[in-house]
């Protein structure tokens, strides 16, 4: 199973609530720059809600360390312990939800813990659940293949 | 595998301790000197006006080769020195291709400098302990194990154990998990924190010996190796009776070189990240097939050697086509030889079965193959099957003997076996016939035992032309013709007969035949773009000097051109990559806080480029007799290979020489062509040596020095003796 932010942009506002609330959790400071969800306007009272899906694991493929791996919940987290801040994994991210700070040492995504959701004043958050797919066992996949192993659902 | 090591088991002879140093703005400004036969480690500062002159990497390397050196210095002598060097851009993350080091040795094959450059953990994790440089130096009176521990801050020598395998595959893998945290370790973060420097039997018996420097592979939970391949480095190691120099640092940070604008850095590697991902499908596709995107390339414009660069084309050349290598390699995997190079071009082909040697029936990771081996030891060999590229590709890595001049001196010995100068009582039964890979197999397993045939196919291409010669009676001309090298060092893989300028980007170089320093056999031979002397001159002068700037700052040159801005091609100059010049300029100044600008990098290059050459100069060599090619890389040597292209050749005899081939036999037409090819040749020197600045003679005018700023009193002591 994979825990994820289930996002709505049909409900989004805009009134930044999700982006404020994230970043003063993770970065103790209002800066939208840092938070882990985004929140774009499109013009015409539309929004583009950006975070990560916690599925495509492109960037848990990509790291050359991995430092980038998915816990218990199937969410994908990065160890800064072991990250060397190449930012690989923010250029293959598809949709742009692997973020980077400007001299910061580590880049930092969504880890689907709700506090975004709590903030949300129109519903358009919700933490939620979805099946793994061929994407989310890809990375996986890959290393059982080299070593010639089946992939018993093993997670690196 | 025999046993498990532990690090603690192995017997210490002796230990340094150092204090660490952090890198400040890309150096550390101190070098390790190592004395294996002495056992001891000293450090040595760096001043600025070495790092003003010669910049870093490779220019680190010649600086203290040429003050452990004299002008009589043999390769085998125990002052002659290994020297890894870094460079002051080497170790970030954020650039793709920032993992190199650059090695430097007075070379088994041409008695002069040679260096090479390479990938692997070794480099960086040597200078983040606080080393822009390493010298090896000296001779152990036993096999010997140098331990650089930068955790703890020690350098230690350990007699090689008992047991310890010699091969690299194996070799490597049994340090790393000894050495790992400090004692047999499995985390896999105390794994990836050791490197090794290894060579193999092969190195023990061939000149042609390579250096592998391992990263730990995490997903394959195995090595991996890249080479350090040019110029026998590896039999230096071995001469030394240095089994292996391990190297240990964890901590590698976004900003481990201290950048004087680190946001710059991760903008810079960023947008190159990026136009990778991007682009690489649409361009060379080194994410998915590495350096072997071109054999199909090379092959559809007759330069991809075949039967010892007799030919460039074949109709089974498409059976080792990039599509082919693609579904090898492992895919899916990010192949990088450093951390954060999204090129990821070291491709891999995992659990593969090995036919013949030692290994015979085991399932093993081949690094590879590259393009230049997979054309060396494949089609240069008329080799048109996979898993025979793969099986040598292996064998010379875990042996330690380079591919490139291994597959060179295969392709000659193959034809001297069609040419009957070579047969079964010569060569101990091995049959090498061209497409044979199992006795070129065999030659290498001969080469690893240092017996047989083996020992004599070994001494390289140089050697055996005059034996050949001398104890065969085989014509010596036609010996000379067909063994490609330059200065003892066998040439690399392309055809280099329809392009003038590539035949001096290869033999117009201080320290022989390779791909490093020039590729223009595109723009010169395909695009028409060099079509005067002084223009080849320029491309001649323009790309060694800008070539060898990757090697003074510890990067890759791949990431320059194997990936392109879309709009590249708009630009004027575009094969220079104007954009990403101006990223390279932008990251040196990130890192080191130092404003360069185009002519700046051309300059360092030219600084250290032009003491290479009085180096030469000093060990005695350097002379413009020295830089001409066999014929065989200029033009058609036999009267087959003549007519297997007829049409052009008498195209070119009208068109160009101005001369009727008309009722001409083959021999009067093979003398005419000759003729006019060494005499094209003779002028592109003299533009060249012009354009660089030096005497017709080849040896740099002290005005010149000057005008670099390198008229050191030792460096014009050389010239002047010249002059």
């Amino acid at each position: 199973m994979i825990k994820y932010l289930k996002m709505d942009a049909s409900k989004c506002v805009g009134c930044m609530s999700c982006v404020s609330a994230c970043s003063r959790a993770y970065a103790k400071e209002d800066n939208p720059a840092k938070a882990r969800i985004q929140a774009l306007g499109l013009g015409s009272g539309r929004f583009q809600l950006i975070a990560c899906d916690q599925e495509c694991r492109k960037c848990v493929a990509e790291c050359p360390v991995q430092a980038i791996g998915v816990n218990k919940q199937g969410v994908v987290m990065i160890d800064k312990s072991l990250c060397v801040g190449c930012l690989a994994c923010v250029a293959v991210c598809p949709i742009g939800a692997m973020r980077y700070y400007p001299a910061e040492p580590t880049p930092f995504k969504c880890v689907a813990c709700g506090v975004c959701a709590k903030a949300c004043p129109a519903g358009a958050l919700e933490i939620a659940e979805k099946e793994d797919s061929p994407a989310s066992r890809f990375p996986f996949d890959a290393i059982a293949a080299v070593r010639g192993e089946e992939n018993r659902g093993g997670q690196a | 595998m025999s046993r498990a090591f532990d690090m603690k088991d192995f017997k210490l002879l002796a230990e340094t301790r150092f204090e660490k140093r952090e890198i400040h703005r890309g150096y550390a400004m101190r070098t390790m000197h190592v004395d294996v036969g002495a056992r001891t480690m000293r450090e040595k500062p760096v001043s600025e006006e070495m790092k003003a002159k010669f910049t870093g990497g490779k220019g680190f390397g010649l600086r203290l080769l040429w003050d452990a050196t004299e002008p009589t210095t043999k390769w085998d002598d125990p002052e002659n020195e290994i020297v890894v060097a870094m460079g002051p851009v080497c170790g970030n993350t954020n650039y793709p291709g920032s993992g190199k080091s650059l090695v430097v040795s007075l070379s088994p094959m041409t008695g002069v400098p040679i260096d090479s450059n390479v990938g692997g953990y070794f480099g960086p994790y040597l200078k983040f302990g606080g080393w822009d440089a390493l010298e090896i130096q000296g001779k152990a009176d036993a096999e010997t194990i140098v331990f650089i521990d930068n955790v703890e801050g020690a350098v230690r020598f350990y007699e090689s154990p008992a047991g310890l395998q010699e091969d690299t595959h194996l070799l490597a893998d049994e340090l790393t998990r000894a050495f790992a945290g400090g004692g047999a370790s499995a985390d896999p973060a105390e794994l990836q924190a050791i490197s090794v420097i290894s060579a193999g039997r092969g190195a023990d018996h061939s000149p042609m010996g390579v250096l592998n420097f391992s990263l730990y592979d995490r997903r394959r939970d195995g090595i991996r190796v890249k080479q350090a391949g040019r110029g026998g480095i590896g039999t230096v190691l071995r001469d030394k009776r240095i089994r292996a120099v391990v190297v240990r640092y964890k901590g590698v940070g976004q900003n481990s070189n201290d950048a004087a604008d680190p946001a710059a850095v991760q903008r810079l590697g960023l947008k190159l990240h990026r136009e990778i991902v991007q682009n690489d499908d649409k361009q060379c596709k080194m994410r998915k097939q590495g350096t072997a995107h071109l054999m199909e390339v090379m092959n559809d414009y007759d330069l991809l050697p075949t039967k010892n660069h007799k030919y460039g084309q074949d109709p089974r050349g498409p059976e080792l086509a990039s599509w082919v290598w693609e579904k090898l390699f492992s895919q899916n995997l990010p192949d990088g030889c450093w951390f954060g190079c999204t090129m990821a071009c070291a491709h891999a082909v995992d659990r593969f079965e090995l036919r013949t040697g030692p290994y015979k029936g085991q399932k093993v990771c081949v690094d590879g193959p590259e393009y230049e081996t997979a054309a060396g030891v494949g089609s240069n060999l008329y080799v048109y099957e996979p898993e025979g590229i793969l099986e040598l590709n292996f064998y010379c890595d875990t042996y330690g003997i380079d591919t490139i001049s291994f597959g060179t001196m295969t392709g000659f010995l193959m034809e001297c076996w069609e040419l009957g100068v070579l047969n079964a009582e010569r060569t101990d039964g091995i049959d090498l016939a061209w497409g044979n890979w199992k006795g070129a197999a065999q030659v290498l397993h001969d080469m690893a035992d240092g017996k047989r045939f083996g020992v004599l196919a070994g001494k390289g291409v140089k050697f055996l032309a005059r034996y050949f010669a001398e104890e065969y009676g085989a014509d010596p001309r036609l010996m000379k013709d067909i063994a490609l090298h330059g200065k003892g060092l066998e040439q690399s893989e392309y055809i280099s007969k329809e392009s003038l300028a590539q035949q001096g980007g290869y033999y117009l170089t201080n320290k022989g035949p390779q791909h490093d320093e020039a590729w223009l056999i595109f723009m010169d031979m395909v695009n028409n773009k060099l079509p005067t002397f002084e223009a080849k001159a320029e491309a001649l002068h323009y790309f060694p000097m800008f070539r060898t700037w990757f090697g003074l700052q510890g990067l890759c040159k791949l990431p320059w051109n194997d990936i392109e801005p879309a709009d590249n091609g708009k630009w004027p100059e575009s094969n220079k990559v104007p954009e990403h010049v101006h990223n390279y300029i932008a990251l040196y100044t990130a890192v080191t806080g130092e404003k360069l600008d185009w002519d700046g990098l051309i300059r360092q290059s030219e600084r250290v480029y032009n003491f290479q050459r009085v180096f030469n100069i000093r060990q005695g060599h350097g002379r413009r007799e020295e830089d001409y090619p066999p014929y065989r890389a200029m033009g058609p040597v036999l009267e087959d290979e003549y007519l297997a292209r007829e049409e052009r050749y008498d195209k070119q005899m009208r068109e160009k020489i101005g001369v009727d081939p008309a009722g001409k036999t083959t021999a009067e037409k093979l003398r005419i062509t000759r003729e006019y090819r060494q005499r094209q040749y003779d002028s592109l020197i003299d533009a060249v040596f012009k354009r660089r600045g030096w005497t017709p003679q080849g040896t740099p005018t002290p005005e010149h020095l000057a005008e670099l700023g390198m008229d050191l009193p030792e460096v014009l002591e050389v010239v002047k003796k010249r002059l």
